[in-house]
């Protein structure tokens, strides 16, 4: 069926429309990767003030900066945040940004539905952080009411006999709505690259970023559906008073653990497998060499999604699953070590004899393979049960999991932001502030994070507002606190390169002589990405001759590329889930709580159906 | 998008009305049987393996023929199976942490 | 200018929409698996208050059972009836879906309330708890479906699902199989298999 004349502009025009309405109903891939990182960096910088806040408060011994209940706010909020709010809408911004263009396609292949992800994800992370100012509505006698039960909010003690405040309700009621915001973008993504890639380009033709994102999209589709039923359990004993984890009715509170870890694994391998793939493709570059066995590194990525999904129980060693669930557990997570290494040899072999460049890219690169290292060695080490009983629920965990987050992802997102800016904005970040933001910053972090080792090994648990003097602690806190603040100053450093860079010159298509799609075009591309969608013939279309068909692309499209017009409904239904989340904040006031979630349901109702019906091609 | 590429039906097996009635009748006579072998004291000790299977029966017939998965791309069958198994397994790991076994 | 031709190329040949509902229902498995396993875990944990043996009743969901299945029947042959442009019963088809679901809503809507009427609530015990949360989200989905299929229904009668449109319906159906697929777990697996001893007739 032809379609019919309809309102929107089949404009040829290279440059996207401009004005504030054009970004809110924007379903421009490339415009709602930059909203997710300029709202997810603001999410890290928030994330990165409440850990210096909770350095300062452990920088010595019995201080009092901050109340033991702000305390706990604090590293709740602090691992949520940067879980979240920061490191997977971080890697939002890269999937929206760059894959579309790696695989050569014109856009996701729900626009709109990429654009309700991005609005929900703003939304739910301003809903969860509206807690620390909401202490008024419901006559606490504080300001703030955030969530303090931890990262991981575990039963009991979110049961609304011992959180009687509206604290959890916050957390809960935020990360079911930041959940569906990352279903959405799942099957996008997944129908995106399985769809949308442009002739020639096989599976195995596909860039390792898309590739690790793919699997990480698989993550996301089957595990958020397990803490979303969590998460409605503890909802449900927290409003109306079920008994999932009600003990003296016969609920058992593990049942929050294991549903809590079967999603929460998968999860850390949902935060670290994008960077894993961001240096995939920034150490090749810049070492003039492709990535060292492609194909083995495309396996081990897929592994490690697949066997992610059997070692949760690692996280409850300590909670009496037994020796056969100990023993198998222990096993499956020494294993997962393996496609691990694997691709930390074939990074190290693609080094290895190339004509490496330091620029900031490559060395946040260099910095994750190390430091991801000597994270995955105190993993390696928390699998094993015996040790991992002294290990659980101290410091050491601590220092474990930052090293593979920040020393890790932290690292390659920003490897990322180094590669990927001049094709986002059209000029480089600058160079020396670069180098100078990574020593920085590696410094910081493994001055920060390193003692955390020690002060775990002599005991320090986690969770503690304060510690005795005479307990030994006192140096390694010190030293912590000290590279927290390098660390800060390290990202003060970049933030100005950000401002500093924009009147830098103009980057051209390829600055770095990179090999994938997004190279091809432009920088930044125009509104249509590519003037002609190539055909793709090498796995490195642009390094190899013949690699990419015409090549060069032409300078103009050869016809009218149609351009999808935006929409306005995907952000209505974001408004709409937020509001019947207020709606279910208030659920201690039966008539008003109802009101608004049913207004909340209707608005997204409406919002459905005028999506479903306007005028829309792709 | 108001086309519907007709690739995937062109030239491929489908299954006709007949069939369906046929699935819809053998899907009703397994849910008698299920409900039967329910109420015979004779068949308790196997009830629960009896059952799974009765039941898998019903499920494969509903999702290979009228959600058409037996006659479409292999793609979808691989997007729906790989979540299936890991439910499964979860559904199976959960029941031996918690000794239900 | 060909819109239809620049616009639909895929690396499949396969419609997006389709890859995308597969991979939701793929998600929906691990939604319910979660759902049904915690059922499963807590079966005959409940300390006080009607379970299972007491307060289940078979005969009835027997039949709210077949009638499920039978709106899949009537599914099918709604989109039968839609690719081979067949306005009439493909109305026919699409209502029927809709009446059979809505059916099953009554039959569990009954239950509900018997089982409330007989001392099982929703907070009364872990099998209160448990069930009506499991069969209450397989409810709402059945819910959302009829009012989906109830869209549809209208969009026809406006003339506006003629079989280019077929797909629209291929994907509801695919949503309303599923459920009916979930229901033949739930019935298995929450009424059929029973920790209880089971009547000595």
């Amino acid at each position: 069926m032809a379609t019919t004349a309809m309102p929107h502009s089949t404009t040829a025009g290279p440059t996207a429309p401009t004005g504030l309405w054009s970004w809110i109903t924007t379903t421009d891939h490339k415009r709602i990767g930059v909203m997710y990182g300029v709202t997810a960096f603001v999410f890290f910088l928030i994330g990165g003030l409440e850990a210096l806040i909770i350095r300062l408060q452990l920088g010595a011994p019995g201080n009092s900066i901050v109340s033991a209940e702000h305390y706990n706010q604090l590293f709740t909020m602090h691992g949520t945040t940067m879980v979240f709010l920061a490191i997977m809408p971080l890697s939002a911004a890269f999937f929206n940004f760059v894959i579309p263009l790696q695989i050569g396609a014109r856009d996701v292949a729900f626009p709109r539905l990429n654009a309700f992800s991005y609005w929900v994800f703003l939304l739910g992370g301003l809903f969860m952080n509206a807690s620390f100012l909401a202490g008024p509505l419901f006559g606490t006698g504080t300001l703030s009411v955030a969530p303090d039960a931890g990262w991981f909010g575990y039963a009991n003690l979110t049961s609304p006999q011992f959180s009687p405040g509206p604290n959890i309700d916050f957390w809960v009621l935020g990360l079911q709505i930041l959940g569906i915001a990352s279903l959405a973008a799942g099957f996008n993504f997944i129908t995106t690259i399985i769809n949308l890639r442009a002739p020639g380009m096989r599976l195995m033709r596909m860039p390792v970023f898309t590739w690790m994102s793919f699997v990480t999209q698989f993550l996301i589709v089957t595990a958020f559906p397990v803490i979303t039923i969590g998460l409605v359990f503890l909802m449900f004993d927290r409003v109306f008073g079920t008994n999932f984890y009600r003990v003296s009715a016969g609920g058992d509170v593990l049942l929050w653990q294991h549903l809590f870890w079967l999603f929460g694994h998968p999860e850390v391998y949902i935060l670290i497998l994008p960077a894993m793939g961001i240096v995939s493709e920034v150490l090749p570059t810049f070492s003039r060499k492709p990535l060292f066995g492609y194909a083995v590194v495309v396996y081990s990525g897929v592994l490690i999604g697949v066997v992610g999904w059997g070692v949760w129980a690692h996280h409850m060693f300590a909670t009496g699953l037994g020796p056969i669930a100990d023993s198998v557990f222990s096993a499956s997570t020494m294993l997962i070590a393996v496609p691990t290494g694997v691709k930390i040899f074939n990074w190290i072999a693609t080094m290895w004899g190339g004509r490496l460049e330091f620029r900031p890219a490559m060395l946040f690169a260099i910095g994750f393979i190390a430091q991801f290292i000597i994270g995955g060695l105190s993993g390696v080490m928390h699998a094993s049960p015996p040790a991992d009983l002294q290990q659980t629920d101290t410091y050491f965990v601590v220092a474990h999991f930052h090293y593979v987050l920040v020393g890790g992802a932290v690292f390659g997102l920003f490897a990322g932001f180094y590669y990927w800016w001049p094709k986002v904005f059209g000029h480089t970040l600058r160079d020396g502030l670069g180098k100078l933001h990574f020593w920085l910053m590696f410094v910081g972090v493994n001055l920060t994070f390193f003692p955390m080792h020690f002060s775990g090994l002599l005991g320090m648990p986690r969770r503690i507002y304060t510690y005795g003097a005479d307990l030994g602690l006192n140096t390694f806190n010190l030293l912590s606190t000290a590279g927290a603040l390098l660390t800060g100053v390290a990202v003060l450093v970049f933030v100005i390169n950000m401002f500093l860079s924009r009147r830098g010159p103009p980057a051209g298509p390829n600055p770095w002589n990179a090999a994938t799609l997004e190279w091809a075009t432009d920088s930044p591309p125009p509104v249509y990405n590519f003037t002609v969608i190539p055909t793709v013939h090498d796995l490195l279309p642009l390094w190899r001759k013949g690699g990419m068909e015409p090549s060069p692309l032409p300078a103009t499209p050869p016809a009218p590329i149609h351009v999808p017009p935006g929409s306005v409904w995907p952000l209505c239904a974001a408004i709409g889930i937020i509001t019947m989340g207020v709606g279910a904040l208030m659920h201690h006031h039966l008539v008003p709580s109802l009101a608004t979630a049913l207004v909340g349901l209707a608005v997204l109702v409406v919002s459905i159906y005028q999506w479903a019906f306007e005028p829309f091609e792709v | 998008m108001s086309e519907h590429t007709d690739v995937q039906h062109a030239g491929e097996a489908h299954a006709s009305t007949k069939t369906y009635l046929v699935i819809a009748a053998i899907l009703t006579v397994i849910t008698i049987v299920e409900v039967g072998v329910f109420y015979m004291p004779a068949m308790h000790a196997i009830l629960p393996p009896t059952l799974v299977i009765l039941s898998a029966a019903k499920f494969t017939l509903v999702v290979g023929f009228y959600m058409h998965l037996k006659y479409d791309h292999n793609l979808f069958r691989a997007v729906f199976v790989l979540p299936l198994m890991i439910a499964m397994a979860v559904i199976v790991g959960l029941l031996f942490l918690f000794r239900v076994f | 200018m060909s819109h239809a031709a620049v616009a639909h190329h895929t690396s499949t040949g396969l419609d997006s929409r389709k890859i995308a509902f597969w991979t939701f229902i793929g998600s929906e498995c691990l939604l319910f698996g979660s759902l049904i396993a915690t059922y499963l875990v807590y079966e005959g944990r409940s300390v006080s208050g009607p379970t299972t043996h007491e307060i289940l009743n078979i005969p009835l969901t027997s039949i709210s059972t077949f009638d499920l299945l039978m709106s899949s029947l009537a599914m099918v042959l709604a989109l039968a009836a839609v690719q081979r442009g067949d306005k009439v019963w493909g109305r026919v088809w699409l209502g029927m879906t809709a009446l059979l679901g809505a059916i099953f809503l009554g039959f569990q809507a009954y239950e509900f309330q018997h089982f409330v009427h007989e001392g099982l609530g929703f907070t009364t015990n872990l099998f209160g708890s448990s069930f009506f949360t499991l069969t209450g989200f397989h409810g709402a989905h059945v819910f959302v479906g009829v009012i989906w299929l109830l869209t549809l229904l209208v969009r026809s009668l406006q003339g506006k699902l003629g079989p280019e449109k077929a797909l629209n319906v291929e994907i509801a159906g695919l949503y309303w199989h599923f459920v009916d697929v979930v229901w033949i777990v739930i019935f298995t697996v929450v009424y059929l298999i029973q920790t209880t001893p089971l009547p000595t007739t």
